[in-house]
């Protein structure tokens, strides 16, 4: 069977359609899982079992548990991965799976895969390092070269499922997963048939874990029920999350045209940059705006919004802001279901579109974890414990990556 | 020097590309090149790191791009000069 011969003028309004989606996040391996697990109130949030981080000030985190690493990762690939690829190649086989599309059936550079990542391989990297200062550079392995780089994700699954078509790495961190979406829209509308993309984070270790501690606002407390609480009055940091989600989009009418199912269709993305402390005034609003009017939409037409949740009492302020500026207080559900993983960074956003798109595909908004009372400047119909059942046409999902970045992206459900 | 052997060999690479659906790296499979054996150049970078670290001797960078196959390849290493008499 022939590919269908490519449209003539340049698809510069290409629809983004998603037709499968693949995580390894908290709660989960596998959509349906992790899905009915957020559904459950499940928090996936525990005491950190993958170092002993008893002498840390942080000693919680989001972790993906029961991942075989065998059942996902072919074995020549093994020596050469770090978690957080592997994790990314399980959802890579799961996402391209449920989307039934056949790589080499498309034209020879039609799909790519564009994924986000911030810390690249840090389990694999800090193992080199140890070796190699305290045994010397000889014992540095060869993989090294690439395990530890943030495109490996890409690279590895460009690879495994022959996908050669423009492809790449986006790093601003929680926004990647959003970032990389914009991006992966961007391709087809340069004419690409398909796009893998998403992000993965793991940071689950000494040298993740000490990085973080460094970059400020992870919470210490030890009651995974206490720590991390976005608009919560009581909110004192984040707790840290591996894992994440890719999502096959394609060309909406080569989606219809070969019978595929759409999950949802991504409508608006934007991304702003933060100026320099000081210097003026953050810009999650401008993206929220710009990825609206991207869309075509107005705020009146979003139903439910995916929340950054910082968990950090100003960022919840200024997110709170953002988020009554659109809406009104109290004018729109908004969910973090985040706060039963962790922040995955660049798994973040990738989390909260599939996330997004289930909550379409089910007409119900998940739940965050219970935060107690929300703080007073947080006037935001937070949607926690139990999923609420609402008519949902539009999400709207926000991200702040540290150091500044901004994303917004808005989805819809798939037209009847 | 401790001479390097097919098992020994079979053992790194099984190691390093943890291949256990590739060839089987026994005595019929010395003239075989590594690439239809399953292992490519990135895997024979990993297990020459090892053997010149392990084994003390320094390995042609020439050389050992044409040393293809397992036969060639433990020539070469059991033919060189141990890295500290090289010098």
């Amino acid at each position: 069977m022939t590919a269908p011969a490519p449209t003539t003028a340049p698809a510069r309004t290409a629809t983004a359609a998603v037709t499968g989606i693949g995580i390894a996040a908290p709660g989960g391996v596998g959509t349906e899982t992790w899905w009915s697990a957020v559904l459950r109130g499940h928090r996936a949030i525990g005491p950190v079992t993958r170092f002993d981080a008893s002498g840390y000030p942080a000693v919680l985190a989001g972790e993906v548990t029961g991942f075989e690493d065998a059942a996902h990762v072919p074995a020549k690939l093994l020596p050469q991965t770090d978690r957080v690829t592997r994790l990314a190649l399980a959802a890579a086989a799961e996402a391209i799976t449920g989307a039934d599309i056949d790589p080499s059936a498309l034209p020879e550079y039609g799909m790519g895969v564009v994924t986000a990542n911030g810390a690249g391989g840090f389990e694999f990297g800090q193992r080199e390092l140890q070796e190699l200062w305290s045994k010397g550079s000889r014992y540095v392995g060869a993989f090294q070269s690439f395990a530890w780089f943030y495109a490996a994700n890409s690279g590895q699954i460009s690879i495994r499922h022959g996908l050669r078509g423009p492809s790449g790495v986006v790093v601003s961190e929680q926004a990647g997963g959003l970032d990389a979406m914009a991006q992966a829209r961007r391709q087809l509308r340069k004419g690409g048939r398909a796009v893998l993309t998403g992000g993965f984070d793991a940071t689950v270790c000494p040298w993740g874990f000490t990085a973080q501690l460094a970059a400020g606002g992870l919470s210490t407390r030890r009651d995974p029920a206490d720590a991390y609480l976005p608009f919560s009055a009581d909110a004192s940091g984040h707790v840290v999350g591996e894992g994440g989600a890719l999502l096959v989009v394609e060309d909406g009418d080569a989606a219809h045209a070969r019978g595929a199912r759409v999950l949802g269709t991504v409508e608006g993305c934007a991304a702003t940059f933060d100026p320099a402390p000081g210097r003026g005034a953050p810009r999650l609003l401008d993206a929220a705006r710009l990825a609206l009017a991207d869309a075509g939409v107005d705020a009146a037409d979003v139903d439910v919004v995916f929340a950054d949740a910082a968990g950090d009492r100003d960022a919840d302020r200024a997110e709170a802001a953002v988020l009554t500026a659109l809406f009104g207080p109290y004018g729109v559900p908004v969910t973090a279901p985040k706060s039963l993983c962790g922040r995955l960074g660049s798994g973040g956003s990738a989390l909260d579109l599939a996330a997004a798109l289930l909550a379409l595909r089910d007409q119900v908004v998940p739940p965050g974890a219970p935060v107690g009372r929300l703080a007073d400047d947080c006037p935001v119909d937070l949607v926690t414990g139990a999923p609420r059942p609402a008519r949902l046409r539009h999400a709207l999902v926000l991200a702040r990556g540290r150091g500044g970045f901004n994303a917004a992206a808005v989805v819809r459900a798939p037209r009847a | 020097m401790d001479r390097l052997t097919l098992t020994d060999l079979a053992a790194l690479l099984r190691d390093a590309a943890g291949s256990d659906e590739g060839m089987p790296l026994d005595e019929a499979a010395l003239d075989t090149l590594f690439l239809d054996l399953g292992y490519d150049s990135l895997a024979l970078l990993q297990v020459t790191g090892i053997v010149e670290r392990d084994h003390d001797v320094a390995l042609d960078e020439e050389a050992l791009d044409e040393a293809q196959t397992p036969r060639a390849y433990l020539d070469l290493v059991n033919g060189a000069p141990d890295a500290r008499s090289a010098a």
